[in-house]
């Protein structure tokens, strides 16, 4: 009856959490902010997203081809890079930006590295700011509804608040911005989402949001705490990428410090900075310090006592 | 009311419906038996018969006299067959001792109560337990008589019988509390009587809430005033020792350390209805209770079994396969160790056989770190697993003692949840082996 048996060494049964459900739900937490991004942007957002998803993929796909490693694609992570670097683009990109981008995230910062698990930076975030950094303009120039205007965070920074939009319209993601930032309430179906599947845990998003808010305050910013969160890709950033696995330290103490962190670092950029914005580079800055963190964060080891040095 | 529980841990499907009110059923096999020698953790036994010696229920087969030992009995009565090498459940071959069963299970003489056994010295319940052969039935399988001799300058402040039972599919232990309350309360009696100042503690997973009353019910009934029912908080792995210990008392000890380092000692549901049996019935540990279970089993159930019985007997009196296993497991699925054939005696040691499917124990592709820290999470000692499987795959093992691998109990929490399914156990297993290995060749210079 019994044919040859398996042997292996314990544990024998496993969660049913793997890599490709963890990516797959985290492109269904992103869902409702790109339906959100269709809905106020029109059809050209949805076209950036897909061009973006796709040369992912497919660059993904050349790469490991030509090196004739095992394809990963099937693990879904180059579509989440794809989706989040889509997320972080005006709706009014050039496709052939968005392509080089995807380009820049898949081969320079993901597999140059070593590829999944091994990239020291999110590739999202890393390729969007090569983009800023090359195209400043086009990465810039914001449009609703048919006009082109400033995003309320760049209205703050030329101080002009009188101009800005109602809360209400920052909220549902009635206003100029990236793809996937503006709307606060598709944003945070998406981070049910996550916590409800157990993708990720509520501390780093909570902490590097409510690090805003006080900093907020506490630098005398022109607008309500509440304002400012709802602002610019603050919750895209907290929710989506400053959680990235790969880019954000193992231990509860080292992500709370990190995102702290990234609280700080974002206000003072929008505050001091050149840019309106500081979201993506402050995660950007967290990410190089992750290895330090986690060395400083090691968890209490079982009925060890601190040695003396 | 928060109920206690230790730090990490996990929650893996319990599945422990298939036999949980499948009552103990009483099996007694014909044909031959067969008896490894090593069968506890210290010194294994030598075989003390020889090939056409008669033996009864309870004739010692196999001894030594080593301290951290514990003798081998004969559940049957009949002939020793033989003393040969057989296989054993890890697959290796061992020195066995092979009894043909007369089926008549006549007991050996020298097996009676202890006479006044609640009020002489309570010293002489050692060599009792010693003699009937009992171990930690949770499958460690450590001489108890050893356990309950701690060093002098040890004080005992707590006695914890451990009905956690955290593997999934197991039901054994909680059975037994369902059916003999009384027996495991009486064991606990009698051990109190060694350790006077200590205080009585069963503990037990509140997924079991039937044994919680089961077991309160007893204690009341008994009159037994120095014993309280603790129900813990359910999480994988609360019954390991320094999980339990740290649940139950807050307290925490160095790897190297023992429960009696910080008062505690800890005794198996099992092993404590044991020495009640041993003292006052009379009765020397031959029979265990088994789990056969699995989705591979036809009719999962609890069985009492002479030590010795084939485990393809048990599986088949489940009914056999109703479909193709694909791994069997002796013991649970966090912590069991995989068999190459089901033809091998049941020991000590075996709480369960688990029969599992494809679909239960499908070996998933290894993929890369995702860094996701759900390990780090899962770790109840604290550990960084996916630092650790590197440096031990890098053979790097200095680092690996540094970075604390040397403290894993190998409690497969950290692979369960690796969302990249790293072999993190496997690899902690592998650099202790390693380390140990070092120690030995370093300490032999
Ligand atoms: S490292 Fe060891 S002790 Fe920690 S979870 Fe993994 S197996 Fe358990
Ligand atoms: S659980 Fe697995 S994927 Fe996650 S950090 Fe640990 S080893 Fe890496």
């Amino acid at each position: 009856m019994e044919r040859l048996l398996v042997v292996s060494s314990s544990p024998h049964i496993h969660s049913p959490l793997d890599t490709q459900k963890v990516m797959g739900w985290v492109l269904a937490a992103l869902a409702p902010a790109g339906l959100a991004g269709v809905y106020f942007f029109g059809v050209r957002a949805a076209a950036v997203m897909a061009v973006c998803v796709a040369s992912c993929v497919i660059f993904e796909y050349l790469w490991e081809k030509c090196l004739k490693k095992p394809s990963t694609v099937n693990d879904l992570s180059a579509a989440v890079t794809g989706l989040l670097l889509a997320y972080n683009l005006p709706p009014t990109i050039p496709f052939w930006m968005a392509v080089l981008g995807s380009l820049f995230a898949m081969v320079v910062v993901k597999h140059l590295f070593g590829g999944l698990g091994c990239n020291i930076v999110n590739p999202a975030l890393a390729a969007r700011a090569m983009m800023l950094t090359s195209w400043p303009v086009p990465m810039t120039t914001w449009t609703i509804d048919g006009v082109s205007g400033p995003t309320p965070l760049a209205l703050i920074k030329m101080g002009a608040t009188d101009q800005l939009p109602p809360l209400q319209d920052l909220f549902i993601g009635h206003v100029g911005g990236c793809i996937g930032e503006t709307s606060a309430l598709a944003l945070l179906i998406g981070f049910g989402i996550l916590l409800y599947k157990d993708i990720i845990k509520w501390h780093i998003p909570v902490v590097y949001v409510a690090t805003v808010a006080v900093l907020s305050v506490a630098f005398q910013r022109p607008v309500t705490p509440l304002y400012e969160i709802l602002s610019g890709g603050l919750l895209l950033g907290a929710i989506f990428m400053a959680t990235d696995y790969v880019t954000t330290p193992v231990t509860r103490r080292g992500q709370i410090i990190f995102a702290v962190g990234c609280g700080v670092l974002a206000t003072l950029i929008r505050t001091w900075g050149g840019y309106p914005e500081g979201v993506s580079y402050s995660i950007l800055i967290m990410n190089l310090v992750v290895p330090l963190i986690d060395r400083a964060t090691k968890p209490h080891i079982f009925g060890e006592v601190k040695k003396h040095a | 009311m928060k109920l206690p529980t230790f730090w990490g841990g996990i929650h893996p499907p319990q599945n422990k419906v298939l036999t949980a009110d499948e009552k103990i059923e009483q099996y007694l096999p014909k044909g031959e038996l067969v008896f490894p020698m090593p069968q506890n953790i210290g010194a294994p036994c030598a075989p003390v018969v020889a090939k056409g010696d008669r033996v009864l229920v309870g004739t010692r087969l196999g001894n030594n006299d080593a301290f951290v030992s514990a003798p081998i009995l004969s559940s049957v009565s009949g002939t020793v067959k033989d003393v040969t090498l057989r296989m054993t459940t890890p697959g290796t071959f061992e020195n066995c001792v092979v009894v043909e069963n007369d089926g008549k299970y006549e007991k050996a003489p020298e097996w009676q109560p202890l006479p006044d056994y609640e009020n002489i010295d309570p010293k002489e319940y050692l060599k009792r337990i010693r003699d009937a052969g009992i171990v930690g039935f949770g499958g460690a399988t450590f001489p108890t008589a050893v356990k309950l001799s701690p060093p002098p300058d040890k004080k005992i402040k707590w006695l914890i019988v451990n009905g956690v039972e955290c593997e999934p599919y197991l039901n054994c232990d909680n059975r037994l509390m369902l059916e003999s309350p009384d027996e495991v309360v009486n064991g606990l009696k009698l051990v109190l009587r060694l350790f006077p100042e200590a205080q009585g503690v069963i503990a037990i997973e509140n997924n079991k809430p039937e044994a919680v009353k089961t077991m309160e019910e007893a204690v009341k009934r008994l009159g037994a005033s120095g014993i309280t029912v603790q129900p813990l908080a359910v999480k994988y792995p609360q019954g390991a020792e320094k999980m339990l210990i740290e649940a139950l008392t807050g307290q925490e000890y160095v790897v190297t350390a023992l429960p009696a380092d910080v008062g505690c000692i800890i005794l198996n549901v099992r092993t404590t209805q044991q020495i009640y049996r041993a003292i006052a019935l009379g009765e020397p540990a031959v029979t265990r209770v088994v789990t056969v279970t699995g989705d591979a089993v036809a009719h999962p159930k609890n069985i009492s079994v002479p030590l010795g019985t084939s485990v393809r007997e048990l599986v088949e009196l489940c009914g056999g396969f109703k479909e193709q296993p694909v791994k069997i497991l002796s013991g649970g699925p966090m912590m069991g160790v995989s068999m190459r054939s089901i033809d091998v005696p049941v020991v000590k040691g075996t709480s369960g056989i688990l029969a599992l499917t494809a679909k239960s124990a499908m070996l998933k592709p290894i993929t890369a770190c995702l860094h996701c820290g759900k390990c780090v999470e899962a770790c109840p000692m604290g550990l960084v697993p996916t630092v650790l499987e590197p440096l031990v795959a890098a053979r790097m093992y200095k680092r690996f003692e540094e970075e604390g691998g040397m403290n894993c109990i190998e409690c497969g929490s950290c692979t369960y949840v690796c969302p990249a399914h790293r072999p993190l156990t496997q690899g902690c297993r592998d650099g202790k082996a390693s380390v140990m290995a070092m120690r030995r060749k370093a300490a032999a210079k």
